[in-house]
């Protein structure tokens, strides 16, 4: 009765570990798998931007169009990647390269000034005006010495969030 | 599935604070001077929807929970393999006997009660009361429904109306078989809507359907309508809208609530000892389901019938429906949600995203001004 946890066997259950480099126990990788069976709805092997559209509590982030593109379509190894980065055993380098791969959406290698603003558009809506979101980010972008032209790489991100305590994690639950 | 769309404004007003509910420890005030770190660090943000991906409330609220399996053993599995023989081969039959006769005896009594007792309004109403309750009581035999009812029995009265749980329409059966209620309910296709059109709606039921807006203001007309009448049997309604499975309960519709009635709460808790009475209407139809509970060993279920609850002063029918829900919750012990029942069906509007954006955008205005 849509029970597959029964289906992966250890060696499947290793290759994936392997694939999102040991971010996950076993154990994770089994919760993982029967909340990705329910997700697919129509059990296609994949979950479509409609299926993660179904949980009311995604659908209501304010980043959750942004997060589809990198979403949907995904096969259980590619979602176990997704969620890796918000594994507490994952590294602050790879919590950090995720975000730039957030920020960078047309996947250059390169964030730019509107890529930055595209963001802080999702997240504050309405409730800033253009002009004024234009002129915080150039204001904060200069304070930390950069411009407005300023091409931000990882290595800029890793220096710019690195220090601080970034608390990027999701616990989830094995029974 | 494609054709899910934004639910209406006007649905959404009815909703407690959805806020109030979702865990709040990512969403840190931050203090002091504005910095482009502060802006860069979406991580709260990721991680709330990460955390929605792996696991979120609403999904968990309609997930059937399969009893436990405890046939793979050695010495169990023959003990197993009779149980299944004497649920199918033995206790099945009977059950559809049971369930025959209680038609044959139901059919014959009520299309002469219906038909040739057109004069005497009351005596005609109060034999299909009782018809419609021996029914039930035989649907719930055909399950062995070990039922225990506790709390005074209904009683019909004016301007009151009866609110539960819900979690399959057998809780509409339980529930019949003691007091013939009123009901408004979905209307179904099939069976089950041959037979709510015909003989349930001599009850006074109200059919309704969900996608239907217009529906919505005719069945609140009917409603006002029918608590005020003297002789009608009692209402009952399910503010849910929809089955839960019987673990949570999600938010309580407020049409129930500001009919400016005594509202009297009903809980209703299902011991999943054999069978789960969860009816999950996406996976199944309605009659896979009550077979389901035809070949399992029993449904043990508690019914409360609870403190009758007014509208305080100054309370809204939101509020009143949050506290009745409640006491309903503690009862049966059931986890609350926020979420509206009806995202099954269409998805959650954009005034909560916009709820989250201007709470971001006001801090970070605040912390412009700090400078």
């Amino acid at each position: 009765m849509g029970n597959g946890s029964s289906m992966l066997t250890q060696y499947d259950i290793e290759e994936v570990q392997e694939h999102c480099s040991n971010t996950f126990s076993q154990q994770e990788i089994v919760s993982l798998y029967q909340r990705f069976c329910q997700l697919d709805r129509n059990g296609g092997g994949f979950i479509s931007a409609d299926e993660f559209m179904t949980v009311p509590e995604f659908a209501v982030n304010p980043l959750s169009q942004r997060l589809l593109r990198m979403l949907d379509g995904l096969n259980f190894k590619e979602f176990v990647l997704f969620l890796s980065a918000f594994s507490s055993r994952a590294s602050l380098q790879l919590k950090v390269e995720f975000i730039f791969k957030v920020y960078d959406s047309d996947g250059n290698g390169k964030v730019s000034f509107n890529d930055v603003l595209d963001i802080l558009r999702d997240l504050t809506g309405q409730y800033i005006a253009e002009h004024q979101r234009e002129h915080v980010l150039t204001q904060v972008l200069e304070e930390a010495g950069y411009t407005k032209d300023s091409l931000l790489v990882p290595a800029d991100f890793m220096k710019i969030l690195g220090s601080s305590d970034l608390k990027m994690e999701v616990e989830v639950p094995v029974d | 599935m494609n054709k899910l769309n934004t639910s209406s404004s006007e649905l959404d007003l009815d909703g407690p604070n959805i806020e109030d509910y979702l865990p709040s420890g990512s969403i840190q005030e931050p203090h002091g001077e504005l910095r482009l770190r502060d802006l860069l660090d979406i991580s709260p943000t990721l991680a709330e929807a990460a955390g929605a991906i792996v696991d979120d409330s609403f999904t968990r609220c309609f997930k059937s929970n399969p009893p436990e399996p405890w046939n793979w053993n050695i010495y169990l599995f023959p003990l197993w393999c009779l149980g299944v023989v004497v649920r199918y081969m033995i206790l099945f039959p009977l059950r559809v006997m049971v369930l025959i006769l209680g038609w044959i005896v139901f059919l014959s009594c009520y299309f002469p009660v219906h038909f040739l007792l057109t004069g005497q309004e009351k005596l005609r109403k109060r034999l299909e009361r009782g018809l419609v309750e021996l029914i039930c009581s035989f649907f719930v035999a055909s399950w062995t429904g070990v039922v225990k009812y506790h709390g005074p029995r209904p009683s019909m009265r004016p301007k009151q109306v009866f609110v539960a749980n819900h979690t399959s329409m057998i809780d509409f059966i339980v529930l019949e078989q003691m007091t013939a209620f009123a009901v408004i309910m979905q209307k179904h296709p099939g069976w089950v809507g041959l037979l709510q059109s015909t003989i349930l709606e001599s009850l006074g039921c109200i059919w309704f359907n969900r996608s239907e807006a217009k529906d919505r203001e005719i069945v609140a007309r009917k409603l006002r309508e029918h608590v005020h009448g003297a002789d009608n049997n009692p209402l009952l309604i399910f503010p849910e809208g929809t089955c839960v499975n019987n673990h949570y309960t999600v938010m309580f519709k407020k049409g129930a609530f500001e009919l400016g009635c005594t509202v009297c709460p009903i809980a209703i808790k299902y011991n999943k000892i054999f069978v789960d009475a969860f009816w999950n209407s996406r996976k199944q139809s309605f009659t896979t389901h009550l077979l389901q509970l035809m070949t399992s060993w029993a449904v043990v279920c508690d019914v409360w019938y609870l403190e009758p609850q007014n509208l305080k002063p100054g309370e809204t029918a939101i509020e009143f429906a949050e506290r009745v829900r409640d006491i309903i919750s503690v009862r049966a012990g059931l986890k609350k949600v926020p979420w509206d029942g009806y995202l099954k069906y269409s998805r959650p509007s954009p005034k909560h995203r916009e709820r989250k954006q201007q709470s971001f955008a006001e801090s970070i205005l605040r912390r412009l001004e700090e400078k």
